[in-house]
């Protein structure tokens, strides 16, 4: 049956359905990193003053700073000057609109199944694409726009928005913050903005889908999120690669900031390439995700769904400042072949009566390593302050791991922390009782991790639930049998 | 329909079924009854394909197929049925969603059309009032939570609505109540039909008050020792089982 090695290997041959790469003229950077290359970028991007300084800020930063190296992560040694900081499709000016998007870019959209045309599948959901270092296409802007909600490139918020992007940016994650925090601060090149004003409930699912295509590159986008008094916004990315023998750096900083009453649920569904069977290649996503409930009552949900890269490092964050805000955290991570994942979440509660939950469930077959690390802690500030923590691990076969490193700094006396974690088997008994019912060992084996992952599908928005799920079946594809 | 000749079993190291044989009509009902350990439910677990229970010899026919050869989700396809001993949970997975997906899945070899959730719904209350369950059921995890006998409940209504030819039940009296007994029992006896056999596992006579076998066979040390009709039952239930063994001895 299913659960010898050998027969693992065969469920974790499944292939990559994003592997191609676009064939388009690209203006792309010779590798390497110094203060010219970065002027340059800034040059590139017709950037205001302050934003040059700040990334000359942050390069200088990173320059006295070392790698981190407490994950519970192997990484090979990444060579900074071979990577190419800015690659972006050739193109005259500026899209327009979509029509003026060079088809090729449009076609590999649509080999995603990125509904980038207004009619498509996913009516209601505004799309911002990101190839390489650049937004190439921001649909449904209008109808943002009447209802006062932001949506662009972030290139265009530099120059269009530059008082908002000077008040917020850096604001929750400083570009002192770590060693790719700085980096990315540095050499940001797009990404997405968002601004939703007081009072505005944002009339659609926004989503950005990133897209490394070129050789060499590295990704480092930047996305801010504003929500302001009594707004609510909900956002989605989603992320694939080509197929590259070469890891492939993704470093990316995601701040949201939500101030009184206001609502942010930021959904992941990240599938990079996670390299081959043999882990070879993949990417390496490095990346910084961090929340701030500034005001009173305000709610800031992340909910992620990784299957993807070769190494993931990612804590999306929640600092929890206003009176009686939630922080949540909602976590499915997959690591099959020679994935590895190191993923958590930081819950900081400073003010009174803050709450925050943390599902997070693992997944590990092959020889995937998957690791949850999460921080609750609780300042004296934060009186009646409240945490519940539910971390599952998943294994399939018997030569994958689940590790659980959970902290907590408790320095209020009145705090209520509570944490359960199970590790179990997708065990021989359930995929049995399935198949004598004549369900077949893959469908079971679907059924048994759909399941398992229940609490957090049910927090994606419907039509990416679906997806998450598809996502699943395809990464654990012969996983038996 | 079911003929079992020589079989020899063992789980890992240990030999459980030693020679056993065992032909079963259509139609008929069977209770296989003998101590702890004399290898009953390892007989369950190898009609219905377990790993981990290694066939060493003998052979296993069922409506002229081989039996043995075919994987567990063939065997179900074909129509064999095994109600648990013990019923596995699977947090998270609807109970409705597991029953239409392999209600589905054995009708399409029978080259019935499959079910839409209305009609999977139609079908599934009927057999759920059958089975006295409440429609709850449908909507939690499967077995999850689920009580000794609503577990054994949710087997005979799974085996209700896939309609097998050949159902083996493997200690479906176990850890019931004398109520949850009769509603198993009653649901049991209403399946039986002219066209498919039944397989009793059982420890006690009790269950046997309520369906009543055709044959009844006593199973010890992996060997089918005497059958009988369903007198038998009641001699064993009084004299237990050792003057079986003492008699196979003598003979």
């Amino acid at each position: 049956m299913s659960t010898t090695p050998t027969d693992l290997d065969a469920l974790v041959a499944q292939k990559y359905r994003h592997g191609f790469v676009t064939d388009i003229e690209s203006d792309t950077l010779p590798p390497g990193l110094d203060e010219d290359v970065i002027r340059l970028v800034s040059g590139k991007k017709r950037e205001p003053a302050f934003m040059l300084d700040w990334r000359l800020k942050s390069y200088r930063h990173w320059l006295t700073m070392r790698e981190p190296d407490w994950a519970h992560l192997r990484i090979a040694p990444i060579d900074y000057q071979a990577i190419s900081y800015y690659s972006a499709p050739k193109k005259k000016d500026g899209p327009k609109s979509l029509e003026e998007v060079d088809p090729k870019l449009l076609a590999t959209y649509e080999k995603l199944g990125v509904p980038l045309h207004e009619r498509a599948r996913l009516a209601g959901v505004a799309v911002d694409a990101v190839f390489d270092s650049v937004s190439v296409a921001t649909t449904f802007k209008d109808r943002l726009a009447k209802a006062g909600v932001i949506f662009c490139p972030f290139s265009d918020a530099v120059r269009d928005h530059p008082e908002l992007i000077e008040r917020y940016l850096g604001s929750v994650v400083p570009h002192t913050d770590n060693y790719f925090a700085a980096l990315n601060s540095a050499v940001f090149t797009d990404g997405s903005f968002v601004f939703v004003p007081k009072g505005v409930r944002c009339p659609m699912e926004l989503s950005t889908y990133f897209r490394i295509n070129a050789a060499n590159t590295g990704q480092f986008e930047r996305t801010l999120i504003v929500a302001e008094e009594g707004s609510h916004v909900s956002y989605l990315e989603g992320c694939t690669a080509p197929m590259r023998d070469e890891n492939q750096l993704h470093a990316a900083v995601v701040e949201l900031v939500a101030l009184a009453d206001a609502q942010i649920k930021y959904s992941t569904v990240q599938n990079w390439y996670p390299g081959d069977e043999n882990g070879v290649g993949g990417i390496y996503n490095f990346v910084t995700k961090r929340g701030e409930c500034r005001g009173a009552n305000s709610r800031i949900s992340w909910t992620q769904v990784e299957t993807g890269s070769a190494i993931t490092w990612k804590y999306p964050s929640c600092i929890l400042t206003g009176e009686n805000s939630v922080g949540e955290f909602y976590s499915v991570a997959l690591a099959n072949h020679y994935q590895q994942a190191d993923t958590g979440t930081k819950m900081i509660h400073i003010g009174r009566n803050t709450r925050s939950t943390i599902v997070s469930k693992g997944i590990s077959a092959g020889r995937g390593q998957n690791t949850y690390r999460g921080l609750v802690k609780i300042l004296p500030s934060a009186e009646g302050a409240r945490n519940y923590t539910q971390c599952d691990s998943l294994l399939m076969g018997d030569r994958c791991g689940a590790h659980t490193f959970p902290y907590m700094e408790i320095k209020n006396p009145t705090a209520v922390v509570e944490h359960e974690a199970t590790t179990s088997k997708i065990a021989d008994d359930q995929l049995f009782y399935c198949r004598s019912r004549g369900i077949s060992e893959e469908d079971a084996v679907n059924m048994i991790v759909n399941g398992f992952c229940k609490a957090v599908f049910k927090e994606l928005p419907m039509e990416f639930a679906v997806e998450a799920q598809n996502l699943l079946a395809v990464s654990l594809e012969g996983a038996v049998g | 329909m079911l003929s079992i000749r020589d079989l020899h079993a063992r789980i890992g190291e240990r030999k459980i079924l030693k020679g056993l044989n065992l032909e079963v009509g259509a139609g008929e009902v069977h209770a296989i009854m003998g101590p702890n350990g004399s290898g009953k439910s390892t007989l369950a677990s190898v009609l219905a394909g377990r790993e981990g229970c290694e066939v060493t010899a003998g052979r296993v026919e069922y409506l002229g197929q081989d039996l043995l050869a075919m994987e567990p989700e063939e065997r179900a396809r074909a129509g064999v049925f095994l109600a648990f001993q013990y019923p596995v949970e699977i947090p998270g997975v609807n109970n409705a969603y597991l029953l239409k997906a392999a209600l589905n899945a054995v009708r399409k070899p029978r080259g019935l059309p499959e079910l839409d959730a209305f009609e999977f719904l139609a079908l599934v209350r009927e057999k759920m009032k059958l089975m006295q369950m409440d429609e709850s059921f449908l909507n939690r995890g499967v077995n999850e939570g689920f009580s000794g006998g609503e577990k054994k409940r949710n087997e005979i209504l799974q085996m209700a609505l896939l309609e097998p030819k050949l159902a083996v039940l493997d200690e479906t009296d176990s850890g019931l109540d004398i109520d949850a007994l009769r509603v198993v029992a009653a649901g049991v006896t209403s399946l039986r039909a002219p066209d498919r056999a039944i397989v009793l596992v059982t420890h006690y006579q009790r269950l046997l008050d309520y369906i009543e076998p055709d044959f009844v066979h006593v199973l010890s040390d992996g060997q089918i020792l005497k059958s009988g009709d369903r007198t038998l039952a009641l001699e064993l239930e009084k004299r237990g089982y050792d003057w079986v063994r003492q008699e196979a001895k003598v003979a």
